[in-house]
């Protein structure tokens, strides 16, 4: 809910601080070059932070774009007439952009530790290749020295930042417009759909989005902010110095960030600001020289074990507790909301594709087959979960599959959706062949599921996860808005309205997930299929663990969904089952034993025999 | 400098840095493919290994008691380290372990060097293992050659532990999948602490035996850690079998490409990662499921 917040506090109180910083400092008696490092750890920070914190992606291998920033810029400054900084920082932003692309190429293949292993290895490359293949451009081991203090070239003037003092208010600048920038990208739909990947990146990519394109550009992104920063090190220090591409280097911004507090883009600066402090009272203070590292990791060490949140974190935590005491319960805000959301039955995000989501809800009912698979089958090794499958499904029409345990109902419903490619046959959908196609790009073309074990967002609210799987049919698959607005998303509040309503969550609109009871999270996986407003909509056991009053709600509300929709139901509970569905399709070890009518399956002394006369199904 | 001799040294010196590499690497890979957690301390366990060896061996001037106590005292602090801290992070998320790993390797490495500095620390070869060796077709130190069959009966005792026991057994289904073997009635955390214990002492008993072939400093594991990672990829993670080809591998790629030009023999390696990572993704011997 950012963008209901008030706008530009953050931008505000960060100038402000930015502005009477030095003044505090000096006052605290803290020297300017104390705090020129923390600004410049501050702005890479908050790129890594977007990687890390925002994505969940952690790189352990941020020091190659650190120092490849550094010394692509101080080259240009050194090596080539070019003196103005700008321009060479520019430069600096390009390059670790471009090298952002193609380590993200290699490195984005795998996910979680693989990811951080290969970004070590990665970074490690570099380093070597700074000091030896490359050493005639950037130096060695000597690092280039001789780097300019900032400037800016306005045409009629030049304003040079020579001293300390005068360098605070270039990097702050810097600072300044990256976290601007920061905060923008992370109110902007891409922010968003980041935190999905963060959160459930299997999910995230079964709504729809690209979630490898999505994680390629954080990553450029983030390289980006590390190479501008890396720049600007050199010009504080008057020298690039090839330890910038040290393993360590990469060591201290996770250290950093984890300390300050991730997910939050001022606690890189937090713990930056708590780094140098710290290593300054424990290095000149109290001669400890060999000692301040030790106690710093065990002081990480215990952050991570105790606060997992860091700083930042510890303090959002403390203020929502101090509030929760001082100030009086705010009232619901659900009221306003319902009064704003139109009736639901409007804006019900029904038929797509030709109408548009906003189109007129009777749109002429369109007839034949909407999904064909022939010949399905999986294998896994040596057993079959699925052989040999035709299955066709009309639209309009309520299909139910049942059978016993391991009958290979979710295996084929993988298929269907595409999160598992079958050994053999192909799946037809709307007329489009989409066998091997990726879950991503069939959720696009309308055919999606709803997960038999919630598959939600948990650390985002009830609206954000409606609005991601909004997203995926508003923005389609992929689109770079890195700065633009969640408002500026058109429909987007009004389907997201519309599938609240028709889930029966909208008071609960601004709930975290965590915080929601069982059914209420179910609800809200139906709701998810529901909100990419799909032609075709599977539904993997919507009544697994309810209790029998929650079924009865749930089979209400899946009749309210299922006019004018066609859907495919899996369950257990063959009374609410035969009572939603036209048409029931029996799975047995793998393959169709039957199909016909409920009444038909009633009779069919098969099914009776195989899966209703023996053991009792399973409720759950 | 291309001669044949020196291309026969070459081989012979990477495969005792491959057979090192190796068993760092399987330590790594068995404790992540049964707890699920990259030990970034792991190159600290080396350090570790290689500092409680040099210690016994100043009181008692013995290679093989210098060689056990360099092993179970790495073995001791994996057992802590699991009981302590890294069982409580079984059920967050990986990147946690890696943050909380990644500290204890700090503490670690500068516990160290606030005790013992940072300068570095011989441990002699053994009187026997001392000078060089006349193999026939060239002249080796008998210690490398030692080393060698020291590293590759370590790595065979893993491998008959791996394979040939209950608790080898029980790890090796534990890979595959941990919650079942935890619901057939295993005490699952019992197998978990001594894996991470074999696992760390994999690595110290590799940093003892390199020890007097390479002298130890606090940040003498850094370098082993990133270069294990490397072996892990090439291997497939999880793979035992593939942390010993990877390290064989890694071996002859650092050493035959230093022989034509230093500078690249890391660049060379990662190369090679980067192209099993585009066309085999899960490693050579890896399999797929485990990310």
């Amino acid at each position: 809910m950012n963008r209901r917040h008030r706008p530009f506090v953050a931008e505000i109180l960060t100038a402000i601080g930015l502005l009477v910083a030095p003044f505090v400092l000096r006052w605290l008696g803290v020297p300017p070059n104390t705090i020129n490092p923390i600004l410049i750890f501050g702005l890479l920070g908050i790129g890594f932070d977007l990687l890390f914190g925002f994505t969940g992606l952690l790189s352990f291998g941020q020091s190659a774009f650190f120092g490849s920033g550094g010394m692509v810029a101080a080259y240009v400054l050194t090596r080539t007439s070019m003196d103005n900084t700008l321009v060479a920082l520019l430069v600096a932003a390009v390059a670790s952009g471009v090298i952002g692309y193609l380590v993200g190429l290699v490195a984005l293949r795998r996910t979680g530790i693989y990811f951080a292993m290969i970004t070590v290895a990665i970074a490690e490359v570099f380093f070597f290749a700074e000091f030896n293949p490359l050493a005639h451009w950037t130096g060695g081991e000597n690092g280039l020295p001789g780097v300019p203090t900032p400037n800016l070239r306005l045409g009629f003037t030049t304003i040079e930042f020579t001293t300390n003092e005068q360098m605070y208010w270039f990097f702050g600048a810097c600072y300044f417009i990256g976290i601007v920038l920061a905060l923008r990208i992370v109110r902007s739909p891409v922010g968003l759909i980041l935190r999905a990947i963060r959160d459930n990146p299997l999910r995230a990519s079964a709504l729809g989005h690209n979630i490898h394109g999505y994680k390629l550009a954080v990553f450029i992104v983030a390289a980006i902010y590390t190479g501008i920063a890396g720049g600007l090190l050199g010009m504080m220090q008057g020298f690039m110095p090839p330890d910038a591409f040290k393993f360590e280097t990469s060591g201290e911004i996770v250290m950093q960030t984890a300390i300050g507090g991730a997910g939050t883009l001022f606690g890189p600066l937090l713990g930056a600001a708590v780094w140098i402090y710290l290593s300054d009272l424990f290095k000149i203070t109290l001669n400890l020289g060999a000692m301040w590292k030790l106690i710093l990791g065990i002081v990480f060490v215990l952050l991570v074990m105790f606060l997992r949140r860091g700083i930042a974190g510890g303090l959002v935590d403390l203020w929502g507790l101090a509030a929760a005491r001082l100030l009086p319960p705010r009232p619901a805000r659900s009221g306003v909301e319902d009064a704003a959301a139109p009736p639901p039955a409007v804006l019900l995000p029904r038929a797509r594709r030709g109408s548009g989501v906003g189109g007129p809800a009777d749109e002429a009912p369109r007839t034949g087959t909407i999904l064909r698979a022939s010949d399905l089958s999986k294998r896994y090794g040596g057993i079959i979960a699925n052989r040999n499958i035709d299955f066709e499904v009309d639209y309009g029409e309520i299909r139910g599959i049942i059978g016993p345990n391991g009958a290979g109902k979710s295996t084929f419903f993988k298929m269907l959706t595409c999160e598992v490619a079958p050994s053999s046959g192909t799946i037809t959908f709307e007329g489009n062949d989409i066998t091997g196609r990726d879950v991503s790009d069939v959720c696009q073309l309308g055919l999606t599921k709803s997960y038999q074990i919630n598959q939600l967002f948990e650390r985002l609210t009830v609206r954000q996860n409606l609005e991601i799987a909004a997203l995926g049919v508003l923005r389609g698959t992929f689109r770079l808005d890195l700065l633009g607005s969640m408002s500026g998303v058109e429909g987007l509040d009004g389907h997201v309205a519309g599938t609240a309503a028709l889930v029966n969550l909208t008071p609960r609109l601004d709930t975290a997930v965590s915080e929601l009871a069982y059914g209420e999270k179910r609800r809200l996986e139906i709701g998810l299929a529901l909100a990419t407003a799909p032609s075709l909509l599977l539904l993997d056991e919507p009544l697994a663990g309810m209790s029998p009053g929650e079924r009865v709600d749930t089979v209400a509300l899946l009749k309210s969904i299922a006019k004018g929709r066609t859907m495919i139901i899996i369950d257990h509970d063959m009374d609410s089952l035969f009572e939603l569905v036209n048409r029931v399709t029996v799975l047995q070890e793998g393959s169709i034993l039957v199909e016909g009518t409920p009444d038909e399956i009633r009779a069919d002394r098969r099914v009776q025999e195989a899966y209703l006369g023996g053991i009792e199904g399973e409720s759950a | 400098m291309l001669s044949w001799g020196n291309f026969i040294s070459q081989m012979f010196n990477g495969l005792v840095s491959g057979a090192l590499l190796a068993l760092i690497a399987s330590g790594l890979t068995i404790i992540y493919g049964t707890l699920g957690v990259l030990n970034l301390a792991h190159g600290a366990m080396f350090m570790l290994g290689g500092y409680g060896g040099w210690i016994a061996y100043t009181y008692t001037g013995s290679y093989t008691v210098a060689v056990a106590a360099g092993t179970i005292f790495v073995l001791l602090v994996g057992v802590a380290m699991e009981r302590g801290i890294i069982r409580h992070f079984y059920n967050r998320p990986p990147e946690d372990q890696l943050l909380v790993t990644f500290g204890l390797g700090i503490v670690f490495v500068e516990g160290v060097r606030l005790v013992f500095g940072s300068l570095i620390k011989m441990t002699p070869p053994p009187e026997i293992f001392r000078g060089i060796t006349n193999l026939g077709f060239m002249v080796y130190p008998t210690y490398r050659i030692a080393a060698l069959v020291i590293v590759v009966v370590a790595l065979g005792a893993l491998y008959l532990i791996l394979y040939r026991t209950r608790i080898g057994m029980i790890v090796r289904a534990g890979i595959e999948d941990s919650t079942m073997v935890g619901s057939l009635g295993i005490n699952v955390f019992k197998v978990f602490m001594l894996v991470f214990g074999i696992g760390a002492a994999a690595a110290g008993f590799a940093g003892i035996v390199n020890a007097p072939i390479v002298s130890i400093a606090p940040d003498v594991g850094d370098r082993y850690l990133v270069l294990t990672f490397v072996v892990v990829i090439i291997g497939g993670v999880g793979s035992f079998p593939g942390a010993v080809l990877g390290g064989l591998i890694a071996g002859q790629l650092l050493s035959l490409t230093s022989m034509i030009d230093p500078a690249y023999s890391e660049i060379v390696l990662f190369v090679a990662m980067t192209l099993v990572l585009m066309f085999r993704p899960r490693g050579l011997l890896g399999t797929a499921g485990r990310e």
